[in-house]
Order: C-alpha cells, then structure tokens, then sequence
C-alpha cells in the first residue's frame, strides 16, 4: 500500500524557508501570507489493511520521520489500485 | 591510560568534517584522542566522548536524525547513561538533540544563511563538566560554522531547562535566532553538552582564540576523573 507523509513545522516554529518562499512569492506579485514549507515522504508499506499500515507509519513518523517536539505530520493512504 | 593523558573517543559518521579537527585539538591539549568508527556497536577504551561537527548524512530528513541511529550512538547513549562524559559540537549537538539525550531541537537559522564567524559567549555556569574551567562571567570567543543552529524549545521546556540551569552558554550576539540566545545546554544529570560553536577550532593562537581549550580542557578533566574512578 501507498503511504504518504506531510510532516509540516508546528505552528508558531520560525519557519525562515515558509518566510523566503512567502517573500518571493509576493515579489511574483502573488499576494500570498503565512507560507510554511514541509516536507513529504512517499512509502511503499507491505500491510496491505489500512488500520495496520497507518499505526505502521505513525509508528516510523514518531521514530524518524518527524521531530515532535517542532514538526507535526500527516497520513494518508492510498491503496495502490 | 595514563591519568595524565586521558582517553577521549571522537565518533565519526560518514559526512562528519571536523573528527580530524577535534582529534587533533584533544591531542595537542594533552589527551589521548581515539578514532571511533559510526559503525562500532562498542566503543574503546575511553573516559570520554566527542561527537564532532559535520553533516552527518548529508543532514538528510533533519540534521543528527539519521546518525542518531548509528551503532555507535547505541554505544554512546550507554556510555552517558553511565554517567560518562559526552560533548557534541554543532552537528553531534544536532545528533545529541535528535537522540533525545539533550532538550531542544536545532532549526535552520533565522536567516537563513550560513554563518560562519567568532562568537562570543556567555558562561551562564561554571559548576558544569564542561565549564569548570571558565571563570564566572567569562565571555568565550569561539567560532561557529552552520545553518542549522537555530536551537529551539518551547516556552514550558525553556522554563524547565532555565529553572534547572541547563543553559550553559549564550551569544552575546545571537548569530542564528535560537531562543533565549542558547548557544550550549547540558542534560540534567550534567554529564552531556551539546553546542553550535566549535571549541576545537579555537585552541591555537594563530587562528584568533584559545578559548575553545577551556571547554575542550573541562571534557579532559572530567575523563580524567572518570577514569582514575575506574582504576
């Protein structure tokens, strides 16, 4: 199965890459506020029911993927069809 | 191991650049500097550890979080769970933050540039390890090289960390954004320290500073300590 990661910098963390890609974005005349730049992991995971392949990629998010104490992320799943 | 000449292990991962530095550094203060492989499940016999600056893969996901899983960080976190010495410079204090062994995390500069110049720093303590050689009040002037230094806590885990008095040293001019100026922090037992500037590139007149032999000189002290315990 598919798995997708957003691991985004939590709210309120300086984000100095958001705030140069926000001040570029405005010099392109795109009138745009608070841009934050994450990251995303694409995974190919073996268990192939949901629920198991979710607690799978928490379980490597809490272990290497992110850093809680300044990232937060997300999962989504996609069952390779 | 002689009392005199403590022994002082220098982990290199691949992608680390100042294990040389560090080595030398220790040697030319009077310390026996061993060379210890990432890939090593044991370390040698040493009193003391140092996990040098570089860009431990490539600084890849998060800077320190892939070479917090090496063997050898096994090795180290028992070897400080022991209540052995352990000092990480720039990228081992990254490494030491992603292992958990220290509080915080380091982010990219405010500024997103590299900064790479003399600092001064405040001693904050001068009962740790790592400082027992600095004089209360003391400003060290030592030189950092990153760009990602930018440490971070949050406003409960700084109050914890400023009431326990783990912050050990602070720019006077801070050159990354980190909160509350922190340039070094020890963990709460006070056996490891993590900090952005390199003392080993500060223990030659010639290149502007002898500063860093006082930090590097607190770590000596210690191992020497620990290892005339072990005798």
């Amino acid at each position: 199965m598919r798995a997708t990661v957003l691991v985004r910098p939590k709210p309120g963390i300086l984000d100095p890459q958001g705030a140069a890609v926000e001040s570029s974005l405005r010099q392109l005349g795109f009138p745009v506020g608070d841009a934050r730049v994450g990251r995303v992991v694409d995974l190919e995971v073996e268990a192939t029911d949901p629920t198991v392949a979710r607690s799978e990629v928490e379980r490597m998010c809490e272990q290497l993927l992110a850093n809680p104490l300044i990232e937060s992320y997300e999962i989504e799943l996609e069952d390779g069809r | 191991m002689t009392e005199n000449a403590p022994r002082v292990g220098v982990v290199t991962f691949p992608g680390s650049n100042d294990d040389r530095d560090a080595l030398q550094a220790l040697g030319r203060l009077g310390a026996e500097p061993a060379a210890v492989w990432h890939a090593a499940e044991r370390l040698p016999d040493v009193a003391a550890i140092v996990l040098p600056g570089g860009f431990s893969y490539g600084d890849y996901l998060r800077c320190g979080a892939i070479a917090r899983f090496s063997p050898a960080m096994r090795a180290v976190a028992e070897f400080a769970a022991d209540g052995g010495p352990v000092l990480g410079i720039c990228n081992g204090f990254q490494i030491l933050c992603e292992a958990g062994l220290l509080p915080g995390a380091l982010r990219p500069n405010a500024s997103l540039a590299f900064v790479c110049r003399d600092v001064r720093l405040r001693v904050e303590r001068t009962d740790t390890l790592f400082t027992a050689l600095c004089e209360p009040g003391d400003t060290l002037t030592i030189p950092v090289k990153h760009g990602e230094g930018c440490w971070f806590a949050d406003d409960e885990l700084l109050e914890e960390l400023e009431a326990k008095g783990q912050i050990v040293l602070r720019y006077e001019e801070n050159p990354n954004g980190s909160v509350a100026d922190v340039a070094g922090v020890v963990n709460g037992e006070g056996n490891v320290m993590g900090l952005m500037p390199h003392p080993e590139h500060a223990v030659d007149p010639l290149l502007g500073s002898t500063d860093g032999a006082l930090i590097l000189g607190g770590l000596m002290a210690a191992a020497r300590e620990r290892a005339s315990v072990a005798v």
